[in-house]
């Protein structure tokens, strides 16, 4: 047998005992806070019995050490395995601890590190979300925002100008590109997952609310022993979407949006700010997506919060010094954007007239958060870089970009010197972008490529100076910023902004499934030209890349951010910083 | 627009129930006089009002309640190649709600309720739908799907 045909049946062999060993939840290398509630899982091939399979927690019964009950479940969902469970169970003291699953001679060990927190630090932490915030996003949001001459830019943005930063690693738990659920998840429980999933480990479970669970900050938070604190989340994208659903969310699908919204139900964050009203309305009601009776704004109402459908009476609550609960939903879907809200007035400005942006979003819950006597945490998304990005709409990205920037520096301002507040700024993943060069319609030529000058002959794009918010006036000029994609489905490109909406790059192929070819309103035109995607045809819009982001922070805790780091470590640090697994102490 | 990833495993519960919703109503008959006189509406039409607490009807809209009704729109991908039910939408959908189980559908849709099962090839093509205007939340009894403005006892054919 020659050498390579020796380790091929090798892999086979390990590839082979890995699909029929137990699995257990949550998996090998989990770094776990101290006293946090979470599911432990072992799932049997083979349907063994109870009596056939034993489950040790460093030598121990899993009840004595996670508490209990144990559930054994033969057959489950009617599949040929068996499960046990611990649903809610905590480890109170930090260590190692290995779990040991043996049944029918197969065996399977992981180790997880439970970690506790030093004293308390900070008693606010604010995360700033760039959904899909990338390197070209900041640095095209500094080039228009901030201005360059002769190599220089004319300002630092806020999100660059903090004491600490790192490289963050977003992959999960199936796959080295993540999307948006499982990167906040990461965030916001400290345990990597995988696509779609959130507050969950990816089991096997038919049900996708019934997946082994871990908790979340916003949960946590909630459960501090100095006293529950405030929490906020706030967005421009649907409240329900991965990133806000994040603080607060346990389902293996994160389109569960009537499910999600019954999650913050549950837990309560005292400020919830974004889009997606439909979810929250009775299906009596025209445009509910809900499929039962209940009225979520009422029940907020009943609750104690304020609601607030537009932006005024969303500041009229904020500066009532009474207010500590605040309902906002601004819009039926996501937010618009900063360029269609405050220059373009498309999307749907002429439905919503009246929509907060992220940073009017941040001051108002900064403003009720602060009464909380306990501190509070809060999440503010800039979500549409992200959906911007998807959609291979440079201009729209890189407003929101500094939109983010402005409730930065929103957040900036309510630090100050209080040295009791820990600020983050982070993307939850990439996306394939960079800024190449410039596109100039004065330059030779009558291809768009004639147009686009690189190295040299790019030089400096000639947007006018911006207005107090960081937004040049218009991004409908002769030379503009020429940011790139790497990956997209077939669509027509002019190598100019999208004035008259977000831009659609592909469309349905007529009488075809699922396949999709460049949108022919974007390829008539002096300029435009067709760009055979690089995806596969079943892909509509840009995807995410693998690529780490860039995180950048201030205030007590940051500097424990450093050098590459997984996206797991930003829950640690954030609960190191309040000392949450002080917290759990009994 | 969406920019979730595909979700290829677990069935879209949603992609389900929306499946189902012509379940309720095949079969209905189409009166001939309406048919006769089908007025002409338009998406932009719909609705006098799109609130965070929900949308309202136009007063014409709801004048039109139960009479014959002409349509035109952007058939959505649908779930299989032959069906009595399709979805309309304004513009042509650059994602497949059927197909993924985290797109989500657009607020203004018009749901279509077919006379028969019909093969539906014009995904992504401008149709033209012709039946009766169904307004109410209705929900369907198997599924579970709720749906408030429907096209029932229809017809279609390219625009």
């Amino acid at each position: 047998m020659s050498r390579k045909l020796l380790s091929v049946c090798f892999l086979t062999l390990a590839a082979t005992s890995a699909l029929h060993a137990q699995t257990i939840y949550p998996l090998d290398r989990a770094e776990i806070l101290a006293g946090s509630r979470f599911d432990l899982k072992v799932e049997f091939p083979g349907s063994p019995r109870q009596e056939d399979v034993t489950v040790t927690v460093n030598g121990a019964a899993p009840a004595d050490v996670l508490g209990g009950p144990v559930a054994f479940v033969e057959k489950e969902d009617g599949s040929d395995r068996s499960a046990l469970w611990i649903r809610g169970g905590s480890i109170p003291r930090p260590g190692t601890y290995k779990v040991e699953a043996s049944a029918g001679g197969r065996s399977r060990t992981v180790s997880w590190e439970v970690f506790g927190t030093p004293e308390r630090r900070a008693k606010n932490v604010i995360l700033f979300i760039g959904d899909g915030l990338s390197v070209a996003h900041r640095t095209a949001a500094r080039i228009l925002s901030k201005g360059m001459k002769e190599g220089r830019y004319g300002g630092e943005l806020a999100i660059d100008d903090m004491p600490a930063m790192a490289l963050i690693s977003t992959s999960g738990t199936d796959s080295i590109v993540t999307d948006s659920a499982n990167a906040m998840s990461a965030y916001t429980t400290g345990h990597k997952t995988c696509v779609n999933a959130l507050g969950v480990y990816c089991a096997l479970n038919k049900n996708t609310l019934e997946h082994p669970k871990v908790e979340t900050i916003g949960e946590l938070a909630k459960r501090h022993p100095g006293g529950p604190m405030a929490v906020g989340v706030v967005t421009n994208t649907e409240i329900e979407d991965a990133t806000p659903a994040g603080i607060v969310s346990h389902t293996r699908r994160r389109s569960d949006y009537n499910d999600i919204v019954e999650m913050f139900w549950a837990v309560k964050p005292d400020v919830i700010m974004g889009g997606g009203s439909v979810n929250f309305l009775p299906k009596s009601t025209l445009g509910s997506k809900r499929v039962d009776d209940q009225n979520f704004v009422a029940k907020f109402g009943e609750a104690g919060y304020r609601f607030a459908p537009t932006a005024t009476a969303m500041k009229a609550a904020a500066a009532d010094p009474s207010t500590t609960k605040l309902l906002g939903l601004f819009n039926t879907g996501n937010v618009d954007g900063a360029l269609d809200l405050k220059f373009l007035k498309k999307g749907t400005v002429d439905k919503f007239p009246d929509q907060p942006d992220v940073a009017e979003e941040t001051r108002a819950a900064l403003d009720i958060l602060s009464r909380s006597p306990t501190g509070f945490v809060l999440m503010v998304e800039s979500g549409r870089i992200d959906k911007y990005s998807h959609s291979l709409d440079p201009e729209r990205a890189i407003y929101d970009t500094i939109m983010l920037d402005n409730a930065v520096k929103a957040a900036k301002d309510f630090a100050g010197d209080r040295n009791d507040t820990l600020i983050m700024v982070v993307g939850d993943h990439a996306h394939p972008v960079s800024v190449v060069g410039t596109y100039d319609d004065d330059r030779p030529g009558d291809k768009l490529r004639d147009k686009l000058g690189v190295y040299a002959e790019a030089g400096f794009p000639n947007y006018e100076a911006p207005g107090p918010e960081g937004y040049p006036p218009s991004v409908d000029v002769s030379r503009r910023i020429a940011f790139v994609f790497g990956a997209y489905p077939d669509f027509c490109d002019s190598g100019k902004p999208y004035l008259a909406g977000e831009n659609v790059p592909a469309v349905p192929v007529p009488g075809k499934r699922n396949v999709y070819a460049a949108n022919e309103r974007n390829c008539s035109g002096p300029m435009a030209v067709r760009r055979e995607g690089n995806l596969g045809f079943d892909v509509s819009q840009g995807v995410h890349a693998a690529d780490d982001v860039v995180l950048t922070a201030t205030g007590p805790g940051s500097e424990l951010f450093r050098g590459r780091m997984d996206n797991t470590r930003v829950f640690r640090i954030m609960a190191t910083a309040l000392g949450l697994a002080a917290a759990k102490k009994e | 627009m969406s920019s979730r990833p595909i979700f290829g495993r677990l069935p879209s519960r949603r992609g389900i129930l929306a499946a189902g919703v012509a379940l309720g109503s095949a079969g209905r008959l189409l009166p001939a006089r309406a048919a006769l006189a089908a007025e002409t509406v338009t998406f932009e039409g719909l609705y006098k009002s799109f609130g965070v607490l929900g949308l309202e009807f136009s007063d014409r809209i709801v004048a039109l309640k139960d009479r014959a009704v002409r349509i035109e729109g952007y058939m959505a991908p649908p779930l299989k190649p032959e069906s009595d039910f399709f979805v309309l939408t304004r513009e042509p959908l650059a994602i497949c709600p059927f197909c993924q189980s985290d797109a989500d559908w657009p607020l203004d849709i018009v749901v279509v309720y077919l006379r028969g099962v019909s093969p539906l090839v014009s995904a992504g093509s401008r149709v033209a739908v012709s039946g009766r205007l169904e307004l109410g939340s209705f929900t369907d009894g198997k599924t579970g799907f709720v749906s408030q403005l429907r096209v029932v006892d229809a017809a279609y054919g390219t625009a």
